[in-house]
C-alpha cells in the first residue's frame, strides 16, 4: 500500500509538472473553445432559429443557454477521454526513457506499479474535468443558467462515469505502446478523432446513417449524450414551460443527440449510464488481463 | 571466497541472432568484476537477464543463493544498478524522486530520512535535495543515479558504463565512493565500462564476443596471455636498437621494444648488458588485450 501511494504521488505530481503533458491535455478543450467562438455556435444558433416551425420563436437567453449546453457538454465529453490520455501516457513515457527499467528493478509486484498508473490518470484526469466542470457552470451562469440541483449533480456524474471510462480506454490502449513517437501519433488521434467519433464536434445525428449506426457501437456517443441531456434538460424544461411544443422540443432533442438510437430503438438514460459504465469496467478487466498475462520479452 | 553471482550455461537468442550463448561465469563477492564487449558482444542482455528484466532461453542465474527462476524477490533486493543513462525523473526533485523509489523497497518516514543523509554525505549531495533532476548537471545527475541505487543497501552495484561521458575529476569522485564502498562494506561491483584503465582496476576481466566468452582472468594473467612486454630503452641509437632485431618503435626520447613475455626481456638484458644503463620493462595495457582478443579496440568511451 506504501508503495502504491507513493507512486501515485509520483505520477500525478509528474503530470502536473510536466508542462508537455499538461498542456498538451488542455488542448481539445482549448480547440473547442475556439470552434465554438469562431463559428459553430453562430451555426448552431441559426440552426435552432431555421429550424423552428413558422410562429415559433426563441427567446434570445433560451438560444443562449441551448449553445451554452451544448459547448460545455461538448469540452466534457471530450476532457474526460483525451486528458486520461494525456496523463496516461505518463505509463508510455517511463517505457520510452527506462523509468519503467528502473522501476521494474525493485521487488514490488508489477500490478502496484499498474494499480498506480490507473490510479494516478484518474485522479489527474478527475481533478483536471471536475475543475473544467466548474469553469463550464461558471461560462453557463453567465450566458444562461438553467440547470436544476440534479442536473448539476447528474452531470458530476457523467464526468466521473467518462472519467474511469476514458482512463480504463486509455490504459489499455497505451499499454501497447512504448515510444514517444506512438504517444504523439495517438495523442494527436484522439485529441482530433475522438470529438468527432462521439459527437461533440458535431452532433451524431448530422452523420450519414451508415456512420450512426456504426458510432451507436461506441459507447463514448452515450457518454457524450448523458452529458447534452444534463446540460441541456434545464433549457428544455424552460421551453417546455413556455409552451413550445412537444414534438419541437422531440425534434431538438434528436438534433442535440439528447436522444440516441441503437438501430432505430432510443436508448434510455439508465442503459446509457449501463453502456459507459460497463464499457468501462470491460476495458479495465482488459487491461487487468494484459498486465497478468504479459510476458517479459 | 564465495560466489555472489552465478552464471551457467546461459542462452538467449533473439530470432536468428543468438544474443548470449552458452555463457558461464562466477562473480565472488566482494570484488569489482568488469564485463567488457563491444556493442552487441551480448552485456546488456546478460545485465538484463541477471536483473529480471528479460526472460532467458535457457541455463541458471543464482544471485546471493536466490534463483532467478524461483526466487526473484530477494534478488531484486540484493542488486543497485545504475543505468547507462539516468532514469530518475527529471521533472521532480531529487528529494522526490529518491523519496518515491524508497517507498518501493519500504523504506518511508525516518528510516528513509536516516537512508537520505548517509547517502548525501557520502556522494555530498545534500545541497541538491531541492533541485530538479533535469537541471543537474552530468555529474551531480550520476552521484543522484548512484545514491538511488544505493539506496536499500544492495550487496551488488551494477554499473553499467557509469562514467561515460564524464569529466576526469568526476569520474574520480565516482570512483572514490566506489572504493569507498567497497572497503566499508565489502560490496560486490559488476561493471561494463568503454575505459580500459577502469577496467585494469578490476580483480576480474570477462571479455565478451558474439554472446560467448572471448577471454577472461585476472587483469595480469589476460595482460601476460594476451599481450607482450615492453622495454623501453633511452639513451641508445637507431642502429643498436635495429641490431636485437625486435620489432621496436621510436619514442620522443626512447626507443620501445616489444618482447613476448617478462622472462624474455631479462633475457634480452642480459645477453646485451651495454644497451641496458636506463630502461623500463612494463606490460601491455588493457587496451591491448581488449584488441588482441576482440581485433576491435574500445578505448576511451566508444569502439574503434
Amino acid at each position: 500500500m506504501t508503495a502504491v501511494k507513493a507512486m501515485l504521488r509520483r505520477n500525478v505530481k509528474l503530470f502536473f509538472k510536466d508542462k508537455g503533458m499538461f498542456f498538451t491535455s488542455l488542448i481539445t478543450p482549448m480547440i473547442l473553445l475556439v470552434l465554438y467562438a469562431t463559428f459553430l455556435a453562430n451555426v448552431y444558433r441559426d440552426s435552432f432559429l431555421s429550424g423552428m416551425p413558422a410562429g415559433i420563436t426563441l427567446a434570445e437567453d433560451i438560444l443562449d443557454g441551448l449553445v451554452g449546453g451544448q459547448l460545455v457538454s461538448s469540452i466534457l465529453a471530450v476532457s474526460c477521454v483525451t486528458v486520461a490520455f494525456c496523463s496516461n501516457f505518463l505509463m508510455v513515457q517511463d517505457r520510452a526513457n527506462g523509468t519503467a527499467r528502473d522501476l521494474g528493478m525493485c521487488p514490488v509486484k508489477p500490478a502496484v506499479l499498474s494499480v498506480s498508473y490507473y490510479g494516478a490518470t484518474l485522479i489527474s484526469t478527475g481533478i483536471i474535468c471536475f475543475a473544467a466542470m466548474a469553469a463550464c457552470l461558471g461560462y453557463v451562469a453567465v450566458t444562461g443558467w438553467y440547470l436544476s440541483a440534479m442536473d448539476v449533480v447528474s452531470m458530476a456524474l457523467d464526468v466521473l462515469v467518462l472519467v474511469l471510462f476514458g482512463t480504463a480506454l486509455s490504459s489499455v490502449v497505451n499499454f501497447f505502446l512504448s515510444t514517444q513517437g506512438q504517444i504523439s501519433a495517438v495523442g494527436s488521434i484522439v485529441s482530433a478523432g475522438y470529438g468527432f467519433i462521439c459527437g461533440a464536434y458535431m452532433p451524431v445525428s448530422s452523420f450519414g446513417s451508415g456512420l450512426q449506426k456504426a458510432v451507436s457501437f461506441l459507447p463514448g456517443t452515450y457518454g457524450t449524450s448523458l452529458l447534452r441531456n444534463h446540460a441541456l434538460g434545464g433549457v428544455f424544461s424552460e421551453m417546455e414551460s413556455q409552451g413550445i411544443p412537444g414534438e419541437v422540443l422531440a425534434s431538438m432533442k434528436d438534433l442535440l443527440d439528447c436522444n440516441v438510437y441503437f438501430f432505430g430503438t432510443a436508448v434510455s438514460v439508465p442503459v446509457m449510464y449501463a453502456i459507459v459504465i460497463g464499457a468501462g469496467a470491460a476495458l479495465l478487466g482488459v487491461y487487468v488481463l494484459l498486465n497478468a498475462h504479459r510476458k517479459r520479452s | 571466497m564465495e560466489n555472489i553471482i552465478e552464471i551457467r550455461q546461459l542462452h538467449k537468442s533473439f530470432g536468428e541472432v543468438k544474443a548470449v550463448n552458452d555463457l558461464s561465469f562466477q562473480v565472488r563477492k566482494g570484488e569489482l568484476f568488469a564485463f567488457l564487449g563491444v556493442n552487441g558482444a551480448g552485456k546488456s542482455t546478460t545485465i538484463n537477464i541477471l536483473c529480471g528484466q528479460l526472460s532467458k532461453d535457457s541455463g541458471t542465474v543464482v544471485v546471493a543463493g536466490a534463483d532467478l527462476d524461483t526466487d526473484p524477490d530477494p534478488i531484486k533486493r540484493e542488486l543497485g544498478v545504475v543505468f547507462q543513462s539516468s532514469v530518475l525523473d527529471s521533472a521532480l526533485t531529487v528529494y522526490e524522486n529518491l523519496r518515491s523509489r524508497g517507498a518501493l523497497y519500504g523504506i518511508t518516514g525516518k528510516a528513509f530520512e536516516a537512508r537520505l543523509e548517509e547517502l548525501s554525505q557520502m556522494l555530498c549531495f545534500g545541497d541538491l535535495l531541492g533541485r530538479a533532476v533535469g537541471k543537474l548537471s552530468g555529474g551531480q545527475r550520476r552521484r543522484i543515479d548512484i545514491a538511488r541505487a544505493l539506496l536499500h543497501k544492495p550487496g551488488i552495484l551494477i554499473l553499467d558504463e557509469p562514467t561515460t561521458g564524464l569529466d576526469p575529476q568526476t569520474r574520480k569522485v565516482i570512483w572514490d565512493v566506489i572504493a569507498q564502498l567497497r572497503k566499508d562494506a565489502h560490496m560486490t561491483v559488476f561493471l561494463t565500462t568503454h575505459y580500459m584503465e577502469e577496467a585494469a582496476e578490476a580483480d576480474y576481466v570477462v571479455i565478451l564476443e558474439s554472446g560467448q566468452i572471448a577471454a577472461q582472468g585476472t587483469p595480469l594473467e589476460l595482460k601476460n596471455t594476451y599481450t607482450g612486454d615492453f622495454v623501453t630503452i633511452y639513451g641508445q641509437s637507431e642502429a643498436q636498437i635495429q641490431a636485437l632485431k625486435l620489432p621496436y618503435e621510436p619514442l620522443r626520447d626512447a626507443w620501445r621494444l616489444s618482447v613476448p613475455n617478462t622472462g624474455e626481456a631479462t633475457q634480452l638484458i642480459l645477453s646485451h648488458p651495454e644497451l641496458f644503463r636506463d630502461y623500463e620493462i612494463t606490460k601491455g595495457k588493457m587496451d591491448d588485450v581488449f584488441l588482441a582478443v576482440t581485433g576491435r579496440s574500445l578505448s576511451g568511451g566508444g569502439e574503434k
